[in-house]
């Protein structure tokens, strides 16, 4: 059974100001699926439209960013949502939260500063189902934050007395009182300290694995992936470029953008040269014909430059857009 | 710089009603150099005609063809907005610029002599002031009489914005690119401050025509130049509206609202265009 | 400036700030009793690593300048940089001493076009006489990094990538032909894989150009890539310092060693060790103002005499380290060595 299921999704940034129109195609032709009971990785170098979809499949889909074709479903089980047609209020109402939660780099958007942290539990517990008894969702909340590991005097503080990391694991407590069937963390430790990284991306493991549920992290850090996720998907310039389980991405992998991507990180113990790619990532109002890697690729073919690959399986749970690798070739 | 005012009439519907109102009033000023009538003198023309295909705007009580009065009255009180404006800019711009890149003494003093003139009651002040200088108390010296009054708000302001710039990176980049103090201030920071002075000039330049006109109707400044605020206490001195002389009154509203309508559409949309992050953020940048 | 004369040469710098009111505050001592050195005759990049709060931003600033230390000096080609109080001589230091900032999108001002700086710092340094002669030596400059003045002439910060401004901004940094660069977090702010072209270009500079980094960063990869010799900060003490290879390779301290295993390695199958479960800290006051060892709290070793008082530096190998656990020679098996 399929948890979220994302058809051909174009969604465009369509902007018109003092006669320049500008069309930014940031998600062009996104296909994949979500499975209950995983942890989903998404990588790419910085607008390369992971942000866009992130976006369109949470329901932020604000003007000037509209979904122009394709289709995100989701099936919770008893209830399910069709995110490019679902209301705001429904959204807010079912889903938000209790279903699918959010979290973001920086803590401090969701974390009102004005205000102790158990202030904010309580504002978002409110508005999904009133707190009758105050005792005892102070006492569900501290068990809560205690069972992840946090110590029960942060909720008694304000945001601006912790730490960065322990910000972002209370963004993370905030994110799973609900115990939500997805949680979409978005670049959650980019700005941490190495060790503080650690430590919040356990507590995201340790919870998918106590819940069973699924979470979608975006992080243009490779080494991440490898230590974090199940299945990792790459994306360039709003396309897929592949797909495929953990293992097979960082012992086998095919596209020439994935290769460059896990080569060029430095690693402790080896000092051997590492190349970085040449240019820059492409602007996504003005694309490269054909496959967008193209300008970029050290293997490039002449019909890379004219036709774009179609993203085929070669083996199970594994897709990839290049025209290097021919239909079930692995 | 030609391709600006080209995008913005093209593309800001009200940009294009500020150059029709505000084109309006430039030709009134413009016709004021070549007004058959001189203002100073009275009894020129039959009095309190109505609006005519000879008289435009009708006579006065006092026997003044309106609409070439008014000419004047306009040209006076856009100078005087004009001349406030750009004394009071000026001055913000200077003490907001120092006293934040400077800080230490310099901040305190600076702020001190703003702080005092910000809690100084104004108009008693311009009470007395008209009072003592009665006669010299032209339209250029009222103008610097309320340049002097209006900049320290602005001055504060420009100065919190200046704090902040001296934290950011760029400034550390000037600096060690050897750029002195000065400089950086002209380079960095204005562009920033800038925004702020255009958007309070619209404000600036308002205030000092309502308080001439608040003065001139309360009879206490050179009652015989001709501006917007002199027209009012005239037509309220030969109680115009009782009389029947409703043009009288109702003419230079007119005037003044279109010369204050103008101005703000205009102010707001060549505010928006400069800032450069709304543009950023329309053009997705 | 003599043969044996030290390009920079840090000696027993404290800096200590009072944070909290005028009555009752506290002192936070973010760089306490650092000295290092770097030699004139042999370029080299000397990393200092550490975490938030470690004060390596602090000592940072210090170098450039926008602090003074409490206590202790700062020489620069043996000159004391606290004496130096003319415009004139500043000019002079900043032509030799150029940085790199953390943030590409803050290094130059969104409203200002990205080579001005560049002809700024041209004109100010007095690299060039005429305007034709200015765009000769931006252009080589920006070469040097791998751009050219033809990509970047009259460019917002917006419409390059952050890999392009940091070019940009080492090819500012390098116009006064500089013997130090001091490079703040350069590469934190962009994308992983895009880091190398960066890093890259530090190597080449050092070993084509012989000009020396001061590499800050809580990178630890990237550092073992670039760096000759390292040091890493907690809580403003130099807990460890050396060749890179020994410090990273063997790191003898247990906070380097903590540090080293929390780098997620690109490689699945080495997943285990980074998987170990660890201790995070709460709040950083605390941590700072403890007695003794600031690593007290959390380490997985820790005696009772590391509580007591702070650590000495103990020469291990070719690696200083400032443990309890090397005191009188305690022959104790450093972590990472493979059995």
């Amino acid at each position: 059974m399929t948890l979220l299921s994302v058809q051909n999704l174009h969604a465009y940034y369509r902007t018109e100001a003092y006669g320049i129109s500008r069309t930014v195609r940031a998600v062009d032709g996104v296909s994949f699926d979500l499975f209950p009971n995983e942890i989903y990785g998404v990588a790419g170098e910085s607008s390369c439209g992971k942000t866009t979809l992130i976006k369109v499949i949470s329901g932020s889909i604000k003007h000037p960013l509209k979904a122009f074709e394709g289709s995100v479903n989701y099936n919770f089980g008893d209830y399910k949502v069709d995110m490019l047609q679902i209301s705001q209020s429904e959204l807010r109402r079912n889903v938000r939260w209790k279903r699918i939660s959010y979290v973001m780099q920086g803590s401090m958007s969701v974390l009102n500063p004005v205000r102790k942290v158990i202030k904010t539990f309580e504002d978002i517990v409110d508005t999904h189902e009133h707190i009758t008894d105050k005792n005892e969702f102070l006492q569900r909340t501290r068990t809560h934050v205690n069972r992840l590991g946090l110590p029960t005097d942060v909720l008694n503080a304000y945001p601006h007395q912790l730490s960065g990391g322990m910000r972002q694991r209370v963004a993370i407590a905030l994110a799973t009182v609900f115990q939500p069937a997805l949680i979409i963390a978005d670049e959650p430790t980019t700005a941490l300290d190495v060790v503080v990284q650690r430590g919040v991306l356990h507590m995201i493991k340790d919870i998918q694995a106590k819940s069973n549920n699924t979470v979608l992290l975006v992080t243009h850090d490779m080494a991440v992936h490898a230590n974090v996720a199940d299945r990792v998907m790459i994306m360039y310039a709003g396309r897929i470029a592949e797909e495929a389980p953990t293992e097979s991405i960082f012992n086998a992998p095919l596209h020439p953008y994935t290769q460059h991507l896990i080569n060029s990180l430095p690693v402790i113990g080896e000092k051997s040269t590492k190349a970085s790619l040449k240019g820059s990532p492409p602007n996504l109002a003005d694309p490269p014909s054909g496959c967008r890697f193209h300008p970029r690729c050290p293997y490039v073919m002449d019909e890379c430059r004219t036709v774009a690959p179609d993203l085929i399986s070669v083996k199970e749970r594994h897709r990839v857009a290049c025209h290097l690798v021919k239909e079930g070739s692995q | 710089m030609l391709k600006v005012l080209r995008d913005l009439l093209r593309y800001d519907g009200r940009f294009r009603l500020a150059i029709i109102l505000l084109g309006g009033v430039v030709a009134m000023v413009l016709l004021s150099y070549d007004s058959p009538y001189d203002p100073g003198k009275s009894f020129v023309v039959p009095w309190d005609l109505p609006p005519s295909r000879e008289h435009l705007f009708g006579t006065t009580s006092r026997g003044q063809d309106l609409f070439w009065w008014l000419t004047f009255a306009v040209r006076n009180s856009l100078y005087l907005g004009i001349v406030t404006a750009i004394i009071s800019r000026v001055i913000s711009v200077l003490v907001g610029l120092t006293a934040g890149y400077r800080g230490g003494w310099i901040d305190r003093v600076l702020m001190a002599i703003s702080d005092t003139f910000v809690v100084l009651p104004l108009l008693p002040i311009l009470i007395l002031l008209s009072f003592l200088l009665r006669d010299s108390m032209n339209l250029l010296n009222l103008a610097i009489i309320l340049g002097l009054f209006g900049w320290s708000f602005d001055a504060r302001l420009i100065r919190s914005q200046v704090l902040s710039l001296r934290e950011r990176s760029f400034t550390r980049t000037a600096i060690y690119s050897g750029t002195s103090g000065f400089w950086i201030t002209i380079n960095e920071h204005l562009p920033f401050v800038l925004p702020i002075v255009f958007a309070t000039t619209l404000n600036n330049i308002l205030w000092s025509i309502g308080m001439e006109v608040t003065l001139s109707v309360l009879g206490l400044s050179d009652l015989t130049t001709p501006t917007l605020g002199t027209a009012l206490f005239w037509a309220n001195q030969h109680g115009a509206l009782v009389a029947g002389v409703w043009w009288w009154i109702t003419a230079p509203a007119v005037v003044t609202a279109i010369l204050f309508l103008g101005l703000y559409l205009l102010f707001t949309s060549i505010n928006e265009f400069i800032d450069p992050r709304t543009r950023l953020r329309l053009i997705g940048g | 400036m003599s043969a044996n004369e030290k390009l920079l040469d840090v000696q027993h710098v404290t800096v200590e700030f009072h944070i909290g009111g005028l009555l009752a505050g506290t002192l936070l001592t973010a760089v306490n009793d650092v000295s290092f050195s770097l030699e004139s005759d042999k370029p080299e990049i000397f990393t200092l690593a550490g975490e938030s709060g470690s004060g390596k931003t602090t000592l940072s600033r210090l170098l450039l300048r926008d602090l003074e230390p409490t206590r202790g000096k700062v020489l620069f080609e043996g000159r004391d940089v606290s004496t130096i109080r003319k415009r004139a001589e500043f000019i002079e230091f900043m032509k030799q001493v150029q940085p790199v900032f953390q943030n590409p999108f803050d290094t130059f001002s969104p409203l200002r076009r990205v080579d001005a700086y560049l002809f700024d710092t041209v004109k100010n340094f007095r690299m060039a006489s005429n305007r034709r002669d200015a765009a000769r030596v931006v252009d080589n400059a920006l070469r040097n990094v791998g751009l050219s003045l033809d990509e970047v002439k009259q460019r917002y910060p917006h419409e390059l990538s952050g890999g392009q401004i940091q070019r940009v901004s080492v090819a500012r940094a390098l116009i006064s032909e500089p013997k130090l660069i001091l490079a703040d977090e350069p590469v934190s702010m962009v994308d992983a894989s895009l880091r190398m072209e960066i890093v890259n270009l530090f190597k080449k500079l050092r070993d084509e150009q012989g000009v020396s980094v001061l590499y800050i960063t809580h990178d630890l990869a990237t550092a073992y890539y670039i760096s000759d010799r390292i040091g890493i900060m907690l809580r403003g003490y130099v807990v460890e310092s050396g060749p890179v290879e020994d410090v990273l390779e063997r790191p003898a301290h247990p906070y380097t060693q903590l540090l080293k295993e929390s780098v997620p390695e690109p490689a699945p199958e080495k997943r285990e060790s980074w998987a170990k479960h660890i201790e995070l800290g709460t709040t950083e006051v605390k941590e700072y103002g403890r007695i003794g060892c600031k690593f007290a709290g959390r380490c997985p070793q820790v005696m009772d005499i590391c509580r007591e008082a702070d650590p000495p530096d103990i020469q291990v190998g070719r690696q200083t380290v400032k443990c309890y656990l090397y005191a009188e020679h305690v022959e104790t098996p450093q972590a990472g060595a493979q059995p």
